[in-house]
């Protein structure tokens, strides 16, 4: 069958089960006096358009920064007031300053779903088409396939339609950026990338990647010809980029550093809604929290998250290709961890589930076309667990996550262990973590197909 | 394979609207279930009284035992419009569970079509065409989850029955269709072409060289057996009232001819184009002063309630007129198959004409009507390609009509998807079965479908954001059975054509 027929309906596909998901619940429906996140977001568009931008990040006596302060950078400070210029047309009721805090209305619920419909379908939507069609190899059937996998995957439309987030948009415009740099134009790139930054700062996670692969390649260009000219061009247009987004906020530098401050927030703590990471795992073992001080924490992981990411982006800087790029995203989706974790601990199995989901579909589906243990070179990686099999370490760990949310769902945790459940989840994740970390080492040290080299040279 | 997504895709759209059959079936499960088998057709306390034949009235008792374990209150006669979560959940569950029936019947009706020699991949193959024509129908995925009804496992009886008749097991085919009449009367539109054709050509066992009917070879054993099954069925559907003398009353339930020729929004039929002359006619006629308004009926055809009305220009119709015409129509089909079967294939198409004939023609037609002609149409869409260029165009125009039946904002992006999806797929798919042979659509027929798409953005975009919202709220209902009525009809015609065809080209049996 054709395949914009079998793309197309992939998509359509995609908006019925989003536009399904959307009808339900949203966090913090009915739950005054904070309600959640779908409340943050009408609260920004409230607060975007009656107050005037240099009052956004501010606590004054209009905004109160208690009660949803804005915390993501200026882009999506933009998007709720083009949401509320909307909003204001259909029911001014729905951003009147202060009178419309815990508004609620069937009416508004369609407006705010649509607008994360709106949304997925100007940026992220056609950024995974195209990305699926143009830089996946393999047969029209694979490509598809990988279509119907990334817009079905559970995780981002739960967030997004289910508890209500734009992560569709920064998640598109990274991958833009990721599809831009494929292409090799790499300014174009580093504009989409900028623009995912300036949009969720948890982006930042894929910056190291971005910067390193694009270094790498003007350094390999030659540093004295085309590879200066590249750079120029590429760091050229990360400052116009960044300049005007932040241009309304340049004019006094205090307001720059207000936003600043808003959007990394380093007093909160490292241990903030069970995060899954190396901390919370550690922290069974050794009371870290009671040993060292907030601030040498904050130190500490960052230079752990450093010290983690670093090789692949050494290996990255030594070899640009698309290749050891797209590897090195991946570890940064690792070292995510999804702060999208909710505060419910319903939806933490869920997100687990779908993470797994997101490694063992696309690279299983590499795995259906050359079914080979060379190819996925998992020779190396038994060596290493060579207790284990192949097909029932993915077993395994389908399964321990499935018992895992049935058991958060269904038990209650006994009295002396409160948080026994979000701790094993976590500990769980990070385990998965872990073994696709040194998985992924392995894959990006050793030798590339010669296949893919030859394809993916730029 | 499509099974279980069939099953999950009604799942995840179970807390979108549901329309007022909701509280009908809510109500038939209370009336079954609390009171006695005496006062099931004489209950009245709410306005949605029992009209279907006494065995889907023995169904939803059987239902309302799985109910109970739900939530008991639902199961009260008093409690109007109730519509507590775990209500809701039971009855989507119910229908999503029967549905069963359905997916076990379009597996039987894949079984019996051919696959063409070569081999090809599955997704290519007809059959797997056909169960996904079936299962994620459109008009029936909306209809029966949406909207709520049980149509599925009526449709899986109407299916397993033909499946039956397509597989020579007649006496079995006899007996399921019999059990549909008794779940619900509307079938009695398609009696017709079962009547004749188990008379035709299973109580005559052969026929004569030229194909007229041998009357020697009739079998009274075969004629026994067909109305052994028939009346054993109504009798264990029915016997409990007739002894109790409420035949009468059961009958006024079912056959109320109270109600308008046309429903609330007008069915895509013959009638509605009738309506839209009559009262073009009467608006002309009023400018050029040939009629006094004052003298005009007022105008309720298009009101929100079912109501007896008057043409204004047109000569009334009334409902012995839709009978004559409804025979009428389909007496060429049934005298076909009677002087020249064609064997299991050709009773398929005179069900489908007698389904059709009886939607364009009838007294009172649900737009949801025209599924009983989709549906079996499916099956001879993906062996025959002149049937398949019919298929398109009256599906894709059924399913249309059927948009109105959801009209809250929140369903729009659904409904939308899943139509452009099902479009999508249909003409993909079938294209590909009949490949390299042209176009399966004519020119005039692509341009009409087309129309569709504007017709559809007048409606759901253009029309309510216009000023013309307040004055004229009926215009977009109007507009979509006018053009959807054209697309049917000219359907009608199409099936007509291909039955009557002179045999000079060989058709399978």
């Amino acid at each position: 069958m054709q395949t914009w027929s079998l793309v197309s309906m992939c998509v359509l596909l995609g908006i019925v089960v989003r536009w399904g998901v959307s009808l339900n619940s949203y966090s913090g429906a009915g739950k005054p006096p904070m309600f959640g996140d779908y409340e943050a977001q009408r609260h920004w568009q409230e607060v975007t358009y009656n107050l005037p931008l240099q009052e956004w990040y501010s606590n004054t006596t209009e905004n109160d920064l208690n009660y949803w302060g804005l915390d993501y950078p200026p882009l999506t400070a933009y998007h709720s007031l083009v949401c509320a210029y909307v909003a204001k047309t259909i029911n001014p009721e729905w951003v009147d300053l202060h009178k419309s805090r815990g508004y609620e209305s069937p009416a508004h619920k369609l407006f705010m779903r649509a607008t994360v419909l709106v949304a997925d379908l100007l940026i992220y939507i056609p950024a995974v088409v195209l990305y699926c069609l143009y830089l996946t190899d393999g047969s029209t059937k694979k490509k598809v396939c990988t279509v119907f996998c990334f817009l079905l995957y559970p995780g981002l439309i739960l967030i997004d339609y289910g508890h209500f987030q734009y992560n569709g948009v920064s998640l598109g415009f990274a991958l833009w950026g990721v599809l831009a740099l494929g292409l090799g134009w790499d300014a174009l790139g580093s504009l989409a990338f900028c623009l995912a930054l300036n949009y969720k700062q948890m982006e930042l996670y894929h910056a190291l990647p971005f910067f390193c692969y694009l270094l790498g390649k003007s350094v390999k260009l030659g540093l004295m010809g085309r590879g200066l000219f590249l750079l120029v061009r590429i760091a050229s247009t990360v400052l116009v980029t960044f300049a005007l987004c932040w241009l309304p906020f340049l004019s006094d530098p205090g307001d720059a550093m207000q936003v600043v401050r808003r959007i990394f927030p380093v007093a909160r703590g490292l241990f903030e809604d069970k995060v899954a990471n190396a901390w919370c795992s550690l922290n069974i073992l050794i009371k870290i929290r009671s040993i060292l001080s907030s601030d040498s924490q904050i130190y500490i992981s960052f230079a752990c998250t450093l010290l983690a990411v670093l090789p692949s982006c050494v290996r990255l800087l030594m070899k640009p290709t698309f290749w050891q790029f797209k590897l090195a995203l991946v570890r940064g989706i690792q070292l995510i961890i999804l702060p999208l974790f909710l505060k419910d601990g319903l939806l933490v199995p869920y997100a687990v589930t779908s993470l797994a989901f997101l490694f063992f579909s696309i690279y299983l589906l590499s795995a259906l076309e050359h079914c080979s243990e060379e190819e996925l070179r998992l020779g190396a990686f038994h060596k290493l667990l060579f207790c284990l099999p192949k097909l029932d370490l993915f077993y395994i760990s389908v399964s321990a996550m499935a018992g895992l949310s049935v058991v958060t769902v269904a038990l209650v945790p006994p009295t002396h262990l409160p948080d026994l459940f979000p701790v094993l989840v976590s500990s769980t994740a990070f385990l998965h973590f872990l073994g696709t970390f040194i998985y992924f080492n392995i894959v990006q040290f050793s030798e590339p197909p010669s296949r893919k080299s030859q394809k993916k040279n730029d | 394979m499509c099974a279980p997504i069939s099953c999950v895709g009604p799942y995840v759209l179970r807390n979108i609207y549901h329309s007022t059959d909701f509280e009908v079936h809510r109500n038939w499960l209370a009336i079954t279930h609390s009171l006695p088998v005496s006062r099931w057709y004489h209950e009245n306390t709410s306005e949605w009284t029992l009209d279907y034949p006494p065995l889907f009235a023995w169904f939803e008792l059987g239902l309302s035992h799985a109910a109970r374990h739900f939530d008991p209150d639902m199961l009260l006669v008093e409690n109007l419009n109730y519509a507590s979560p775990s209500t809701v959940l039971f009855q989507r569950l119910s229908v999503i569970f029967t549905d069963l029936l359905f997916i076990y019947a379009a597996r039987e009706c894949c079984r019996c079509v051919q696959d063409q020699k070569g081999s090809r991949d599955v997704l290519n193959r007809p059959s797997f065409v056909l169960a996904v024509l079936l299962l994620w129908n459109f008009g029936l995925l909306i209809v029966d989850h949406i909207h709520f009804q049980y149509n599925g496992f009526l449709f899986g009886f109407l299916l397993l029955s033909v499946a039956k008749h397509l597989q020579r097991q007649h006496l079995q085919g006899a007996l399921l269709f019999s059990v549909l009449l008794n779940l619900k009367h509307i079938y009695l539109y398609v009696a017709p072409a079962y009547g004749v054709y188990l008379l035709r050509s299973y109580c005559f066992t052969q026929d004569n060289k030229d194909g007229s009917v041998s009357w020697s070879s009739f079998s009274p054993l075969r004629l026994l057996a067909l109305g052994g099954i028939v009346a054993s069925v109504c009798a264990l559907s029915f016997g409990p009232f007739i002894a109790m003398g409420q035949l009468p009353q059961v009958l006024s339930r079912l056959f109320p001819f109270k109600r308008g020729l046309c429903h609330a929004y007008w069915a895509p039929n013959i009638w509605a184009l009738y309506n839209t002359l009559d009262k073009i006619l009467a608006t002309l006629g009023v400018r050029l002063k040939l009629l006094q308004e004052a003298g005009l009926p007022r105008a309720s055809m298009t009101g929100g309630l079912v109501q007896e009305f008057q043409h204004s220009v047109l000569p009334s119709v009334t409902p012995s007129i839709t009978l004559v015409c409804t025979l009428l129509s389909i007496l060429p089909a049934v005298a076909s198959i009677w002087f020249r079967p064609r064997g299991a294939r050709g009773f398929l198409r005179c069900l489908l004409l007698c389904a059709l004939g009886s939607f364009v023609f009838g007294w009172h037609v649900h737009e949801k009507a025209i599924l009983i002609a989709i549906l079996p149409l499916s099956i001879l869409a993906v062996e025959n390609r002149e049937d398949a260029g019919i298929f398109l165009v009256l599906t894709t125009t059924g399913h249309y009509s059927l948009f109105p039946l959801l009209f809250t904002p929140a369903e729009l992006p659904i409904k939308v998807s899943l139509m452009l999806l099902f479009t999508i797929y249909s003409f993909t798919a079938l294209r590909k079965l009949y490949s390299g042979r042209g176009s399966l659509l004519r020119p005039l027929e692509s341009v009409y479908l087309l129309g569709l798409v504007g017709v559809a953005f007048a409606c759901e975009v253009a029309f309510p954001l216009s000023p013309w919202q307040q004055k004229l709220p009926f215009l977009p209902l109007l507009a979509t059975s006018v053009y959807c009525s054209l697309g049917v009809c000219y359907s009608f015609l199409r099936l007509y054509a291909s039955l009557l065809r002179p045999p000079g080209k060989p058709k399978q049996p």
